[in-house]
């Protein structure tokens, strides 16, 4: 089982953070994971991107010219990466901000209403979280238990307050 | 549950660093390596005695490290190719005051400032010496962010066993990559400190230094240093063979490239083609020996993949001394080109009949 997913969206939507509290899920479920961060010179406001690997094989390549998940939190994104996503593989689509089709006929699509999601809880920076629910809702890579275990490693102490809206988010777009 | 951690690959240098005992780091910051620095910064006051200086440049920072590896402590900095390039004099001066410290090379597209981009066209400057006078580093070639780990504290080891400057060589991709890892133990330090300047006492005078004015003394020094690296030839060539008796051909690849050249493997067996890998941890010394012995198996043609023009290419001529064809595919400046770019490659390569085998594209 190999997984490969790129996840894309505007500078500060959280996107390196959807990829890294992934891969702590993975981790956690004993997988092997690779996170790639796009880290060229950006500038602020413009693209981020992360490529992340699963697998319970040693992952040969941590780059991927054919994703089986593309994750696409504004429209910029998804006209770089649409072409790139295998035949028969998913886009995710923040629908919330990206209001076109993809020309791909050839692949799933699901659309998910993060930033409304994230809102009914109190406040819509969690539009990550929200994308990160119906993703392993769909796919199914690591347990949404693994996921917030990983999840709340990261926010640490710091940052407990904001776990449980985080918590409660995932699981209504897990669940939704 | 697993004890690994996740951990982008500078950090796991960094922090493999403050395991192995690094007490003085110095370093100048530069893409894509700064994560180095910024660890050490925050880290170093974790070993007894430890100094972190952000040095004003990169010719401070290996002076820096070159003055505390002279007291006896364990000693560490950190570049990207143009921040190495001006550490040349430096390392030539360890080098020949056999001062031991490792100095890691995060590698980005060049020449010149070129961009931030991973890249591989530092082989030369590593393995050749990159500095003036007759003089080698160990270097070290990491491809996962466990081996950045694990060579990091070999480098260590290796730089007080011989007394001698190691180059930990890794890529803006081996940098910027989160993988999991597992922290070994530290092996306990073993290094003679008689050499070392611990302050004055009763003992007898010592000196540390690289200007030997008369020819048969500078001579005598000369040998002295290749009998060592000719020990470090003897004991340390590492590589990772990954060969089955029907490969068609056998990937040469190192670091990040390697990485690439295993995906390419696995599509090229998809298709029946069986092609195998052939990875030197340590580049200097080149595992020669080992890679001649590969090819006098039975695989009789050779495939070096370079995230450059083509620089290790030349160690593996010289180690296949003419036994097998050897043909290259290069992707410098920043490109890291994905598996089924580099399998189309060997696969149009290996049947391609028309086509002679040892021709670059």
């Amino acid at each position: 089982m190999l997984n490969k997913a790129i996840f894309s969206g505007f500078g500060g939507q959280g996107v390196l953070m959807m990829g890294y509290s992934l891969s702590h899920g993975a981790v956690k479920e004993g997988l092997n994971v690779t996170f790639l961060p796009s880290y060229g010179a950006e500038m602020r406001g413009g693209t981020a991107n992360c490529t992340v690997c699963i697998s319970d094989e040693e992952i040969a390549s941590p780059i991927t010219s054919t994703p089986d998940f593309l994750i696409v939190m504004n429209i910029p994104s998804l006209y770089v990466f649409q072409n790139r996503v295998a035949r028969g593989g998913i886009i995710f689509m923040n629908s919330s901000i990206v209001n076109v089709e993809p020309v791909r006929k050839d692949v799933a699509v699901k659309k998910v209403d993060c930033v409304g999601i994230a809102e009914k809880f109190g406040d819509a920076r969690m539009a990550n979280v929200a994308m990160m629910g119906k993703f392993l809702r769909e796919t199914g890579v690591v347990s949404p238990d693994s996921y917030l275990q990983g999840l709340a490693e990261l926010l640490g102490k710091k940052k407990k307050g904001i776990l449980e809206a985080n918590a409660n988010v995932f699981n209504a777009a897990f669940n939704g | 549950m697993t004890n690994k951690v996740l951990m982008q690959g500078n950090l796991v240098i960094g922090e493999a660093a403050i395991r192995s005992g690094c007490r003085f780091y110095a370093g100048y910051p530069i893409t894509p390596q700064n994560e180095i620095t910024e660890y050490m910064a925050e880290n170093t006051a974790r070993v007894e005695g430890g100094v972190f200086i952000q040095s004003e440049s990169e010719i401070a920072a290996i002076n820096m490290i070159a003055g505390a590896s002279a007291t006896g402590a364990r000693v560490m900095t950190s570049s990207s190719g143009p921040g190495i390039s001006l550490k040349q004099e430096g390392i030539s001066s360890m080098a020949a005051c056999e001062l031991p410290g490792v100095i890691v090379n995060i590698m980005r597209g060049g020449p010149g400032l070129g961009n931030i981009l991973p890249a591989q066209g530092d082989y030369f400057q590593a393995t050749r010496g990159g500095g003036h006078g007759d003089y080698r580093t160990i270097v070290l070639a990491p491809g996962c962010a466990q081996e950045l780990a694990d060579l990091t504290m070999d480098a260590f080891d290796l730089a007080d066993k011989y007394r001698t400057p190691v180059i930990l060589l890794a890529d803006g991709m081996m940098g910027q990559m989160m993988e999991p890892v597992v922290f070994r133990k530290p092996k306990p330090r073993e290094y003679r400190t008689e050499f070392s300047i611990t302050g004055a006492g009763e003992g007898k005078s010592k000196f540390i230094k690289g200007l030997i004015l008369p020819a048969g003394d500078m001579e005598a020094h000369n040998w002295k240093l290749f009998r060592k690296y000719e020990e470090i030839t003897r004991k340390e060539t590492r590589a990772v063979c990954e060969i089955n008796p029907d490969d068609q051909a056998v990937i040469v690849a190192y670091g990040t490239a390697s990485r690439i050249a295993k995906g390419a493997i696995k599509r090229l067996k998809d298709q029946g083609i069986s092609v195998g890998l052939f990875r030197p941890t340590t580049l200097w010394p080149f595992p020669a020996a080992e890679l001649l012995r590969v090819v006098r198996g039975g695989t009789k043609k050779v495939l070096v993949f370079e995230m450059s023009t083509g620089q290790m290419l030349e160690d593996v001529r010289l180690a296949v001394q003419g036994v097998a064809e050897i043909d290259f595919y290069g992707r410098p400046g920043g490109t890291v080109p994905p598996p089924v770019e580099l399998a189309n490659v060997i696969a149009r390569r290996l049947t391609d009949k028309k086509r002679v085998f040892n021709h670059f594209e």
